[in-house]
């Protein structure tokens, strides 16, 4: 009882502090976002974790609060996560996994005063009369043709092999437009595909990833967080790699050439925008390497640093 | 094709590694009686403690032995609770488990963070043996780790029915009474093989992390400890049948691999299911007379009963 | 008098106490992490119970639990563990998920039941797979389970990307893995406007149906004898093969069952995400520690169940308000078993104490 007074007058002691510092006072901008693998897994879930982190490094913490829930596949969990986020209050709550979607159908319709955010997705059920849902994409192909273009131009035998955890969504995407990058540049060129039925399997993508260099490859790629495996052999039998979603390069700077890095700000900064005018739901963001929510980041040390390195050491003979 | 051989083959060694230290280890436990289904959670610590013991002080020696201390801690763990204390094994495991996977990612995310990799075990070719053609770049150039699991078969074999220990081991997993009316401590047996038990799985997860994988990541494992349990009912307590059965498991899980990487058109989630039809379908062929699993398996003992 | 009454209400304490025991151990985690465990315990009390929808949540969490516990309670009684729990699950869901999908024009409450039936029906032969493979060529259960539980698994993946995927999907070009939404038809009424569904009563009455099957029915009796004295089964002439299928059957049937309510009563259609935690909940296995913690009696699975899924469904509150990494939640989780299955044997022994004290007086 006593701890629950001193609680309360505590309470009304920094109210009146903050009152009297900031005056009429914007309430910080909340959010919520679930996601469905850990904050730490260098691809889907991080760059959602690292964009929410840039913003509100940018807005400053006193306007921009957020929390998280992660590790949320077990899909209705993460449905009573959302509708607790709802009801507490939060400005917007972010489901940051196609899974979400059925969840989101049920519950936004609860809590028209709040916002909330589907990715990746295309689809905000307006044809269903929802109006507070966001949807938002990455356009993963695109890098992944960029990726397709420099990886058929580095290899020499001409054969290019591809891990992935289940044909969706922007695995799916980033894929497609890999292959279509590679084929448009060497249309000769071999990609073999790898589908390993898991998102966390690492040992599996590790000897993916073997076998894809037994039968001749000389460039990798692949998408979500079990390619660290993959990554990690390519490392060990320096075959070059591609990376997306996340900047992997720190996992093997001497063979990650270039990566397709997401920046989900493309797409927060202006739904923020929007809920504090008032508009919660409709619009759909798209990350494009126009509008820069795509970037292609390269490491020069994979990409010509061998090169550089031969030269140096008089491998190679210029002849002028 | 040979070179295609020597790929696939290569691939199911190595894929093999860390089901058989698990597996070998739960066959030790079982046959004294006990059955652990925490293997999973075991492994996923030992690959963590190696992994962050490599990452700190990059001594590889060390992070094999991180990994096998732990280990034996889980394996003390395991054993008070199911011997000692007389725990529903089969549940007791599966909290093992979830503790296990909890306690990693845990720490991994307190202690690590973002997602590193390490120079782990590299492979060694044995001299002589390695150059024997096909052969020995199969066998003979494989990581250090690799050898270890391999030479453990016949290891645990002659241990199991070559020596006193061996018998007694078998003993109190069969016939309990007799074994303790005998003057063998059935409660130090069976510390012993489930810590023993306990330090191979740590050694299957550091297979893992420091040698095979070179990485660690939350759920690294992804279910490979129930795989190891269920290995030793195919192999029926024996080691060299416990081998088949990973070596099976594994050169399967290999072909499919390789199948989906050649682009041959068949849906990837067949492909993924074959490893696991073929072992039940090995298994219901090789359909002898019943076996037997040890008398005692799953049951504490209690002097008097 | 007193002195016993004392004696066995402190006998079924001991697993309260170890549950607390355990929630000690992860308050000192939390504290170590700068959180305020206070707090965070408040969170997982409100998490469960602390208003409708809470409630809700925990009783839609422990139902799939109830179901497997249910399962769960006959093999074990027969001796046989059970943990095919996730691949029966999802062999229930997916074929009530298909029936509902291809007959559009019957009823609902025709199809609700059809479909219900054939997912308790295909859970039985999901399990029965694993049954006549002991039976007939003395494959292990434990690895035909495990192993059956992949195979359904990767046969789910593939459904869900091809042959069932949402026509919706295919057209959008998203391609996300997971069925057309079920016709509201079919949906399983709610009890009271939260996500409280009919399934719960549903798997009550299973529960009381399991307790009249395996005490007052002979082949129950035999179930139950079987698991207490295989060698006196056998004396007597019990076919104990036999039995011991019959009990995986059941066992595969109610877990199938269960899946197939949270197909229509909670998620109302399929999804994956590689594996089929997403869609389970590892209610599979979470149900075999409900069982365990109902002392294999049916009606015991149900505050057992509840508690479990209270457990679940406030521990991540806890992870929300606090931001603690979930993997503590995890951990948290498994000690909790590990501690409630070990003070088992300070029960036991306190029982034993008390009968031997009542065999002196």
């Amino acid at each position: 009882m006593k701890l629950k007074k001193i609680i309360i007058v505590l309470t009304l002691i920094s109210i009146f502090v903050l009152s009297l510092g900031f005056g009429a006072s914007a309430k910080p901008f909340r959010v919520a976002v679930i996601m469905p693998s850990s904050i730490n897994d260098l691809a889907f879930s991080q760059s959602m974790y690292d964009a929410l982190i840039a913003v509100q490094k940018e807005m400053g913490k006193e306007n921009f609060e957020f929390v998280y829930s992660e590790n949320m596949f077990v899909v209705a969990d993460a449905a009573a996560a959302i509708r607790d986020y709802a009801s507490e209050g939060y400005d917007q709550v972010i489901a940051h996994g196609s899974q979400y979607g059925s969840s989101l159908v049920e519950i936004a319709p609860d809590f028209p005063n709040t916002s909330f955010a589907w990715g990746t997705s295309v689809s905000t059920f307006s044809d269903q009369g929802i109006t507070n849902v966001f949807a938002y994409e990455a356009r993963s192909e695109e890098g992944g043709y960029v990726c397709g273009v420099l990886a058929a131009k580095l290899s020499q035998t001409g054969i290019i092999g591809v891990i992935g955890p289940i044909e969706t969504g922007d695995a799916k995407l980033y894929v497609d437009g890999f292959k279509i990058g590679v084929l448009a540049t060497k249309p000769k060129a071999q990609v073999n595909v790898n589908w390993i039925g898991s998102f966390s399997d690492v040992a599996l993508a590790s000897e993916a990833a073997q076998t894809h260099i037994n039968v001749g490859a000389d460039v990798l790629t692949g998408t979500a967080q079990m390619v660290v495996g993959a990554i990690g052999v390519a490392r060990q039998r320096g075959v070059l790699w591609f990376g997306t979603q996340a900047d992997q390069t720190s996992l093997a700077p001497e063979v990650v050439v270039a990566n397709q890095v997401y920046d989900w700000t493309v797409a927060l900064k202006p739904m923020i925008q929007l809920v504090k005018e008032g508009t919660r739901g409709g619009n759909i963001y798209v990350l494009t390497l126009a509008n820069g929510g795509l970037k292609m980041v390269v490491n020069q040390e994979a990409l010509i640093g061998k090169t550089i390195k031969d030269i140096i050491e008089g491998k190679i003979d210029i002849k002028l | 094709m040979e070179a295609i051989i020597i790929g696939i083959a290569k691939s199911a060694i190595r894929l093999a590694t860390p089901y058989l230290y698990a597996s070998i280890g739960e066959t030790i436990g079982q046959l004294s009686g006990v059955l652990n289904l925490g293997v999973d959670g075991v492994m996923l610590m030992g690959a963590f403690s190696a992994f962050y013991t490599v990452l700190k002080t990059g001594n590889l020696i060390l992070g094999l032995l991180a990994a096998i201390v732990v280990g034996a801690i889980f394996g003390l763990l395991i054993a008070f609770v199911n011997v000692t204390l007389k725990a529903e094994q089969g549940i007791s495991g599966i909290g093992v488990y979830i503790f296990g996977l909890g306690l990693s990612s845990f720490l991994f995310r307190t202690m690590v963070g973002t997602v590193e990799t390490v120079s782990g075990f590299p492979p060694l070719s044995v001299p002589l043996l390695s150059n024997i053609p096909i052969v020995g770049e199969i066998f003979f150039q494989q990581n250090i780790l690799v050898y270890g699991a391999f030479a453990l078969v016949p290891l645990t074999w002659f241990i199991l029915n070559k020596t006193p220990l061996g018998l007694s081991i078998r003993a109190v997993g069969q016939h309990p009474e007799a074994a303790d009316s005998l003057g063998v401590n059935i409660v130090h047996i069976r510390y012993l093989t489930v810590i023993f038990g306990g330090m191979l799985s740590g050694i299957a997860g550091a297979s893992l992390s420091i040698a095979l994988l070179n990485v660690f990541q939350q759920n690294l494992t992804n279910g490979m400890g129930f795989i190891a349990v269920a290995l030793v009912y195919f192999g029926a307590w024996r080691p060299l049948s416990v081998l088949s059965g990973a070596l099976l498991f594994s050169t399967v899980n290999a072909i499919q691999i390789w199948v989906q990487v050649k682009g041959i058109n068949i849906p990837s989630d067949f492909t993924l299911m074959l490893p696991y039809i073929v072992t039940i379908a090995v298994l219901a062929a090789m359909a002898k007379r019943r076996i037997h699993p040890p008398a005692a398996l799953n049951k504490p003992f209690e002097r008097g009963e | 008098m007193k002195y016993r009454n004392i004696r066995e209400i402190s006998m079924s304490l001991i697993p309260l106490a170890a549950f607390l025991l355990a929630l000690l151990i992860g308050t000192i985690m939390i504290a170590f992490l700068g959180a305020n465990p206070l707090i965070a315990f408040q969170a997982l009390l409100k998490g469960a119970f602390g208003s409708m929808n809470a409630i809700a949540d925990t009783v839609v969490k422990a139902t799939p639990l109830l179901f497997v516990g249910l399962g769960i309670c006959i093999a074990f009684r027969a001796g046989v563990l059970n943990i095919g729990g996730e691949g029966q699950l999802v062999a229930g869901a997916l074929s009530a998920t298909i029936v509902c999908l291809n007959f559009p024009n019957l009823p609902g409450w025709i199809l609700i039941i059809i479909a219900l039936t054939i997912g308790l029906l295909c859970g039985a032969i999901w399990a029965g797979i694993a049954g006549f493979l002991k039976a007939y060529f003395n494959v292990n259960e434990i690895l035909s389970t495990i192993m059956l539980n992949y195979i359904a698994a990767y046969g789910m993946n593939y459904l869900l990307s091809g042959p069932i995927m949402d026509p919706l999907q295919i057209r959008l070009g998203s391609f996300i893995p997971q069925t057309a939404r079920l016709p509201q038809a079919v949906d399983l009424p709610r009890l009271i406007p939260t996500r409280l569904h009919f399934g719960t009563i549903i798997a009550i009455v299973f529960a009381i149906l399991v307790y009249v099957f395996l005490w007052r029915t002979t082949i129950g009796f035999r179930i139950r004898m079987i698991g207490q004295n295989i060698q006196a089964s056998r004396a007597s002439g019990i076919n104990v093969q036999k039995y011991m299928v019959l009990a995986f059957i059941l066992s595969g049937a109610l877990v199938g069952l269960g899946g197939a309510i949270e197909v229509l009563g909670v998620h109302h259609r399929i999804f994956t995400d590689g594996s089929v935690s997403g869609f389970t909940g590892s209610a599979g296995f979470n149900g075999i520690v409900a069982a365990l913690f109902g002392q294999l009696h049916p009606i015991g699975t149900i505050p057992a169940s509840l508690l479990l899924g209270a457990l679940l469904t406030g521990a991540n509150k806890m992870q929300r308000v606090v931001q603690v990494p979930s993997a503590l939640i995890g951990a948290l989780n498994g000690l909790i078993v590990i501690f409630v299955v070990g003070s088992e044997y300070l029960r036991r022994r306190q029982t034993r104490r008390v009968e031997r004290n009542e065999l002196k007086k």
